[in-house]
């Protein structure tokens, strides 16, 4: 008769095959990344690939095409993430009312989300045509612009354009989550805000805001990481053109490595595209972490 | 208990079994990667390829299609990998330095013995060849045009279409005042490949080049700077529709096709389509005419020839290079031509090449005199990404054209340094 395992070594038995695939699929690569970025790998000229230390990183800080990059991608992020938090929490408090058809609207706001996001690109670059475009005919048809109108054709236009279909995709997750964060408010708070003569906007700033701080946090944090590693909807909208205005720091990264085979330039930026997210989520979370008192 | 557990490991065995079984008893598969832009159309290349197999059983030949935009950073992901996704690709002449130094392609310098090359267009053949050997068989003949709607042009009172740019402008302008289209020109002036083959055509036209011999950056100076005051000056004086600067070549056809525009340049796949009623409001009116040059040349386009490589991991070389000799055989290339043009010279003797498009068949003829390449370096990729981006800064006017192509020779002098 054979000695039963103890409790903890079957443990480590049951978590080894996840530990392992985790090691090779998560931790190798991030570690090989780390150690391409130390050197000059260039595919077009695979006999040579010299150890250049912290070379990669100087060059790429030194130089303007990361920092340009950069600079449109927080503004990206800001101008999004606010923006699908100032429609998407007010969505959320409207479809947190009760009223006929509630349901459905509920399920229709997801669509957008559901969406792929190639399927969304290729809409809005019909929308935003400027031939045959939606938006071109609506705009003049209503009066407001007298000829049509080159949305993707000036780099700072089309970085906005691009944007507002990165909304109109992201804002339903928004809604969403939020709207489960709604759910979970206890309804005395309101009732015995009401009793003691709050309106409606005390009660959304002194109940309703810090009840959902858990809520945006988590939001934030995954809708900050997703806009900093945005790429699809750039690469099918606009290719990172006209004049590199839509070039985000992602896209940046895909053409070093992909277009023009620079492996180690290509991990280089991955990695402070890694740290730039790792510093911001630190940042959330002193920023916001403290916890909700009832 | 136990005979639970036995039949588990009997289903296990025998799943495992039966996939080996698979893969040994399946045909052989060749895989394939083109793309879906300008030259044969899918149809075609389904067709032909079902005749190669219908010629040899037994073999699969799985078809995939990308946009061109997407073709390059495929092969090089699965070459650069080793990953055998692709037995034969599509390659773009510009690319063949690169992925010749890289090693991506098998070297057929021997295989291409067996081909008659003295019967192939010189610019086509090049676009297969680097340092002295060759990495293809050339397959896609093709160059620029300049397509005109000889209704606008009528109305405008002109029967010919312009020789030089000069009256290309002139006839633009009247089209213009007389109001028969609001913008006259269009182009594929997006940032992609496509502003990087107009502006090439234009070069020659102009009479320059954009590296010299020595590989060196001259477009910054001469004719290459000429010719982006020219694409400035279209643009605001009116003449080039405003959006050729988000425009690849599918959206010229568009524009061209629907009436919109008189003059555009494209690839010889337009001339078809333009003139197919299903696919055009403008049928019977669209012509092909040799691209205009200036004082300094009489004509310039852009070689856009592509060949069919083996790619390197391939598990199968020699039936791919079988297959790619198929697909470029003269008689399939001759059946074919409505999309492409033949590579073979003596194929335009042929009544179905230059019967069924006389004007076509001519007019390449000619055409082809004055093709020119795009720089053939290793580093072109990043050398086309500086132009596109400093191009586009001059189209927005953002940037003066001088201070566009100081840029751009700035950084290709670093690039060439770079990479020596």
């Amino acid at each position: 008769m054979r000695r039963p395992l103890s409790e903890e070594n079957f443990a480590f038995i049951l978590i080894t095959p996840a530990v392992i695939i985790i090691f090779s699929i998560v931790l190798y690569p991030i570690l090989k990344t780390l150690y391409m970025s130390f050197f000059n790998i260039d595919l077009t000229n695979p006999f040579s690939r010299p150890f250049v230390g912290l070379g990669n990183y100087l060059e790429i800080l030194c130089g303007p095409t990361f920092w340009n990059a950069m600079v449109r991608t927080v503004y990206f992020a800001v101008v999004s993430i606010s923006m699908e938090f100032i429609l998407g929490i007010s969505i959320a408090l409207l479809l947190n009312e009760d009223f006929y058809g509630r349901w459905l609207l509920r399920s229709l706001i997801i669509i957008p989300w559901a969406i792929p996001t190639i399927v969304n690109g290729s809409l809005w670059r019909w929308i935003f045509n400027p031939q045959y475009g939606a938006l071109n005919a609506l705009l003049t048809q209503i009066g407001l612009i007298d000829s049509y109108q080159s949305w993707l054709g000036s780099p700072f236009l089309a970085l906005n354009m691009v944007i507002v279909a990165d909304v109109w995709k992201m804002t339903p997750l928004v809604v969403i989550m939020i709207l489960a964060g709604l759910q979970t408010i206890p309804h005395e708070l309101y009732e015995s805000a009401g009793v003691d003569g709050a309106n409606v906007l005390k009660r959304f700033f002194h109940i309703t805001l810090p009840m959902l701080k858990p809520t945006i946090l988590i939001v934030l944090i995954l809708r900050t990481m997703e806009t900093f590693k945005v790429f699809d909807i750039i690469y099918i909208m606009t290719s990172g053109g006209p004049a590199n205005g839509t070039q985000l720091i992602t896209y940046y990264t895909y053409r070093e490595a992909f277009s023009y085979l620079q492996l180690s330039k290509g991990a280089t930026l991955a990695f402070l595209i890694s740290l730039t997210i790792l510093g911001l989520s630190i940042i959330y979370v002193k920023a916001l972490g403290t916890k909700t008192e009832y | 208990m136990k005979s639970k557990k036995l039949w588990l490991i009997t289903v296990l065995l025998v799943m495992l079994v039966s996939c080996f079984i698979n893969v040994a008893g399946a045909a052989t598969t060749l895989n394939a990667l083109y793309m879906k832009q300008a030259g044969y159309s899918e149809t075609d290349i389904e067709n032909i390829t079902a005749k190669f197999e219908a010629k040899y059983p037994g073999i699969d030949v799985n078809l995939i299609f990308v946009p061109y935009d997407a073709l390059h950073d495929k092969i090089v992901t699965a070459a650069a990998t080793k990953s055998r996704a692709y037995d034969v690709a599509l390659i773009d002449c510009i690319w063949t330095p690169e992925f010749a130094r890289a090693g991506f392609l098998l070297d057929v310098t021997k295989k291409m013995a067996a081909v008659n090359t003295n019967d192939i267009f010189e610019g086509v053949l090049s676009s297969v060849a680097y340092g002295g050997k060759y990495y293809g068989m050339p397959w896609l003949n093709d160059t620029k045009y300049l397509f005109y709607n000889k209704n606008i042009l009528a109305k405008a009172g002109y029967k010919t279409p312009p020789a030089t740019w000069d009256e290309l402008i002139q006839q633009a302008k009247a089209i213009k005042e007389k109001g028969l289209v609001e913008h006259p020109i269009v182009w594929s002036w997006a940032q992609a490949e496509a502003a990087i083959c107009d502006y090439t055509a234009l070069v020659a036209g102009f009479g320059g080049e954009i590296l010299d011999e020595k590989g060196n950056p001259c477009f910054h100076q001469g004719a290459g700077l000429e010719v982006l005051k020219f694409m400035v000056k279209t643009i605001k004086e009116g003449l080039t529709n405003p959006s050729s600067k988000e425009f690849l070549e599918e959206d010229v056809r568009r524009v061209f096709s629907q009436g919109e525009a008189a003059f555009a340049m494209n690839w010889a796949y337009m001339y078809n389509l333009a003139n197919d009623p299903a696919e055009s409001a403008i049928a019977g009116d669209a012509e092909i005419a040799v691209v205009p040059g200036s004082k300094k040349a009489v004509s310039g386009s852009v070689n856009g020839g592509m060949g069919l490589a083996v790619v390197n991991s391939s598990r199968n070389p020699d039936l791919a290079w079988e297959y790619i000799q198929f697909m470029a055989g003269k008689e399939v290339q001759i059946e074919y031509s409505a999309n492409a043009l033949p590579i073979y010279i003596s194929a335009y003797d042929d009544p179905r090449v230059s019967g069924d498009q006389p004007t076509l068949a001519s007019v390449s003829e000619k055409q082809y005199k004055y093709v020119v390449n795009r720089p053939q370096v290793t580093w072109y990729p990043q050398l086309s990404e500086i132009l596109q981006v400093e191009i586009q800064k001059a189209l927005i006017g953002i940037k003066s054209p001088e201070d566009a192509l100081n840029t751009a020779a700035e950084a290709a002098k670093k690039l060439k340094e770079k990479n020596k």
